[in-house]
């Protein structure tokens, strides 16, 4: 072994874990992230990892990588080995893919990306070339190599991903929520990659993901991290997940486990949407309730220069009723969710705010003042991030209500309060939302459009990436927002979602959309 | 959708098939001589030598021409107001008003225009001829700058063209929430600096992730205390079309040189 390489040597050999008594706190937290962790996995071995959001497992993973930090960002104790390497000293014997394929890319054309890594391990230029084109070929990724990387759908950014970390060789394969931004496509190319690959060359893996059904199939061990340190579970996947009381426990932790639905438990959930809304209307309902937003021949872009992206849509918002827009990436869902939420203008045909909902205002929704469309449409973007204008959780819900709709002092109050308890963020009022969990930024996005009280309730990807428990949560109280009255439209990839809240189904793919057959 | 600087359609022309480091050297020395000295004549040499080059570069006059004006625009600024401030000397050749151009001021007007314009082209040709991955691979491989500093402003770069998108993304988010309801300037202003600092904030967080999965993949290792060796899949090479790039670079430079000294019209800004 060359001692300039430690990890260089032992090529793509697959590489067994051991962690004794292991534990990390990150600095500047009071609490270890994970502590008390004893684990082997045996080379080869393929680990699906769940537990609490909270309980560590991408702490794990990351020291695994071997990127956790120097001893200034954090204090380890026990061990943790790769091949009997403590993990920092094994970087490159295993290879990390996250959850954001943006944030993961780093050059700019195809193969110098699946290239990366081996230059940074020092690998012989004529050895990077056949092996660029062996981990493309493994991740079934069949791009010339000097397509540009900005040009990739998310799967295959994705995949680009973990052929970047292949042509490393790694004897650990570990991944981190990898198809949790995904489209139900993107998540079955990355899963049939990763197969692929691992038949190949054997490696270890270990995988963190909330829906189980995903890996369930592929992983031949099941691991589910305590919140409170150690292991809750351990065993092949048919026996743990079969466990009623592991499964009550990962149920209560919000994992998605195979053959439970979060809103009717182990009975498979056909009817979630009759248990959330025994009242729901019938398709001759449908038509007596009030129409509030009506496109007709409406055509959508991002830009009035450009051709529209979707063109000769049809479709009404009613009162209490919910639609979802579905379609593969980059169809314009998403501009269509934006052109009807008054956000982006109409590129062609009509998009009318019906009296009801107009109010004397515009009849046009992109026309309206911003104090106007706050108290008609809300829009939830995919990322609350995105929409948080405030450094404090208080400050944000008496944002629309106080600065934009001026309601009286007395009206702000009972509107911030009511909400803040209703959606449970009183406890955290003063927290500042960056800090937030996933589950708890949905919500309080969720919770700053519902303040102005808008008729219409726009949502771009509500669950994407959030636990079982969050995702009942959202659609108990859309639901609850449908019986009082509001109008639904969510873009969603989520076919649990609109089984559960959806009356009409819009699907768009080639430029055109098409009603298909009501949900309920 | 995102907007992708980093994979420029660059031309198959013969500038860019030469290394970008010869292309930054020649570039560097135009630029440099001619910052020796306010005249029109070494300006206009260079210049004449530069817009004969323009078909090298595999660039449409008329497309140039679109990806230039601005600096045409701010050059005739630039001439136009040192015509009007600048020592008034010599004959008067005309007057308006309280506004005089004497035959100096003109002159130096001129000058100051087409200087700037013979400065910025050769900058224009090398990022219009040059992909940035070539460039960072000739910077740290034939430069030997440290590649964790090339690397990391390739990487930097794409996130750039991520930003650009974000930003839009997150007008549209801002607008839902109601922000930018005020007409008056001061709170357009004030929503403008409020979504800068979302999009700063965002952009800290998404460099942070990419480092972290860089660093996962080796890069930035360190081997007893010492950066790791890094080998190249991309091999940076000169060829003799760069030993031309270069000379045609130091000609330029010397011809606009001697051209001002035998007319007597090189004037050096300082000393």
């Amino acid at each position: 072994m060359s001692p300039a390489m430690p990890w260089a040597a032992s090529g793509g050999a697959p590489a067994g874990v051991r962690a004794r008594g292991w534990g990390w706190r990150h600095a500047g937290r009071k609490a270890f992230a994970v502590s008390g962790l004893d684990l082997d996995i045996a080379p080869g071995e393929r680990v699906l990892l769940l537990g609490a959001s909270g309980a560590g497992k991408s702490t794990l993973l990351h020291a695994l990588a071997g990127v956790l930090g120097a001893a200034e960002e954090g204090e380890e104790q026990g061990e943790l080995t790769v091949d009997g390497v403590p993990a920092p000293r094994a970087r490159g014997r295993a290879g990390l893919v996250l959850q954001d394929p943006e944030s993961q890319i780093a050059m700019a054309r195809v193969g110098d990306e699946v290239a990366f890594g081996c230059e940074n391990l020092a690998v012989p230029r004529e050895q990077i070339w056949p092996r660029v084109h062996r981990a493309l070929a493994d991740v079934g990724l069949d791009l010339p190599l000097d397509r540009p990387t900005a040009a990739l759908s998310g799967g295959q950014k994705q995949r680009l991903a973990l052929a970047g970390i292949l042509a490393m060789e790694p004897g650990l394969v570990l991944l981190d929520e990898p198809t949790a931004n995904l489209d139900p496509e993107g998540v079955q190319e990355v899963r049939e990659a990763v197969r692929r690959s691992l038949d190949r060359t054997g490696a270890t893996l270990v995988v963190v993901e909330h829906r189980v059904s995903v890996w369930s199939e592929l992983v031949d061990r099941v691991v589910v991290l305590g919140a409170g340190g150690g292991l809750l579970a351990d065993g092949p996947p048919e026996r743990v997940l079969a466990d009623a009381g592991v499964r009550r426990r990962l149920a209560a932790a919000g994992v998605w486990i195979p053959g439970w639905h979060p809103l009717t438990g182990d009975e498979v959930g056909n009817d979630a949407g009759r248990v959330l809304r025994p009242e729901a209307p019938d398709s001759q309902g449908e038509l007596l309730a009030v129409p509030l937003l009506l496109a007709d021949g409406l055509a959508v872009g991002r830009s009035s220069k450009a051709p529209p992206v979707v063109d000769g849509i049809d479709l009404t918002l009613r009162e209490g009723h919910a639609a979802s827009v579905t379609g593969p990436n980059g169809a314009g869902k998403s501009t269509l969710a934006l052109t009807l939420a008054g956000l982006l203008p109409a590129v062609g045909g009509r998009l009318d705010a019906l009296p009801p909902l107009a109010r004397g205002a515009a009849t046009s929704p992109h026309r309206w003042r911003s104090s106007e469309l706050v108290s008609r449409i809300g829009t939830v973007f995919q990322e609350p991030e995105h929409q948080f204008l405030t450094p404090r959780v208080l400050d944000e819900l008496e944002f629309g209500p106080r600065r934009v709709a001026k309601l009286s002092e007395k009206e702000v109050r009972r509107v911030v309060d009511g909400l803040l308890d209703r959606l449970r963020l009183d406890r955290l009022a003063g927290a500042n939302p960056f800090t937030l969990s996933g589950g708890e930024k949905r919500r309080l996005s969720v919770a700053t459009m519902l303040a102005t009280s808008p008729r219409i309730l726009v949502l771009d990807e509500p669950t994407f990436g959030q636990d079982a428990l969050t995702w009942a949560e959202l659609v108990r109280l859309l639901a609850e927002l449908l019986g009082q009255g509001t109008s639904l439209l969510a873009v969603t990839h989520d076919e649990d979602f609109t089984a559960a809240l959806s009356d009409t189904v819009y699907r768009i793919d080639g430029g055109r959309a098409a009603r298909l057959e009501a949900a309920l | 959708m995102s907007v992708d600087i980093l994979t420029p359609d660059v031309a198959n022309s013969v500038l860019a098939r030469a290394n970008p480091v010869a292309k930054l050297a020649a570039a560097l020395c135009i630029t440099l001589t001619l910052l020796f000295s306010v005249d029109w004549v070494s300006a206009s040499v260079a210049l004449a030598c530069e817009l004969c080059l323009v078909p090298l570069l595999g660039v449409r006059p008329a497309s140039l021409a679109k990806r230039t004006w601005p600096l045409v625009v701010a050059a005739a600024i630039a001439a136009y107001s040192t015509a009007l401030l600048g020592v008034k000397a010599g004959p008067v050749w005309f007057q308006l008003g309280p506004a005089v151009f004497t035959e100096h001021s003109v002159l130096t007007g001129v000058a100051i225009g087409l200087r700037g314009l013979a400065i910025a082209l050769p900058g224009v040709f090398l990022l219009l001829s040059t992909d940035p991955t070539d460039l960072a691979d000739g910077l740290a491989q034939k430069l030997h700058l440290p590649s964790r500093f090339v690397l990391g402003a390739l990487a930097g770069m794409r996130l750039v063209g991520l930003l650009v998108d974000e930003w839009r993304t997150l007008g549209l988010a801002r607008r839902a929430r109601g922000v930018g309801t005020g007409h008056s300037p001061v709170a357009r202003f004030r929503a403008f600096l409020g979504q800068a600092f979302a999009l700063l904030v965002l952009a800290i967080r998404r460099a942070t992730r990419l480092a972290v999965a860089m660093e996962a993949r080796g890069f930035g290792g360190v081997v007893d205390g010492r950066p790791a060796p890094r080998t190249w899949a991309r091999e940076s090479s000169f060829s003799r079309l760069d030993a031309w790039v270069v000379a045609a670079g130091v000609g330029i430079a010397a011809l606009a040189v001697g051209a001002a000294v035998v007319l007597g019209a090189w004037n050096v800004v300082w000393g």
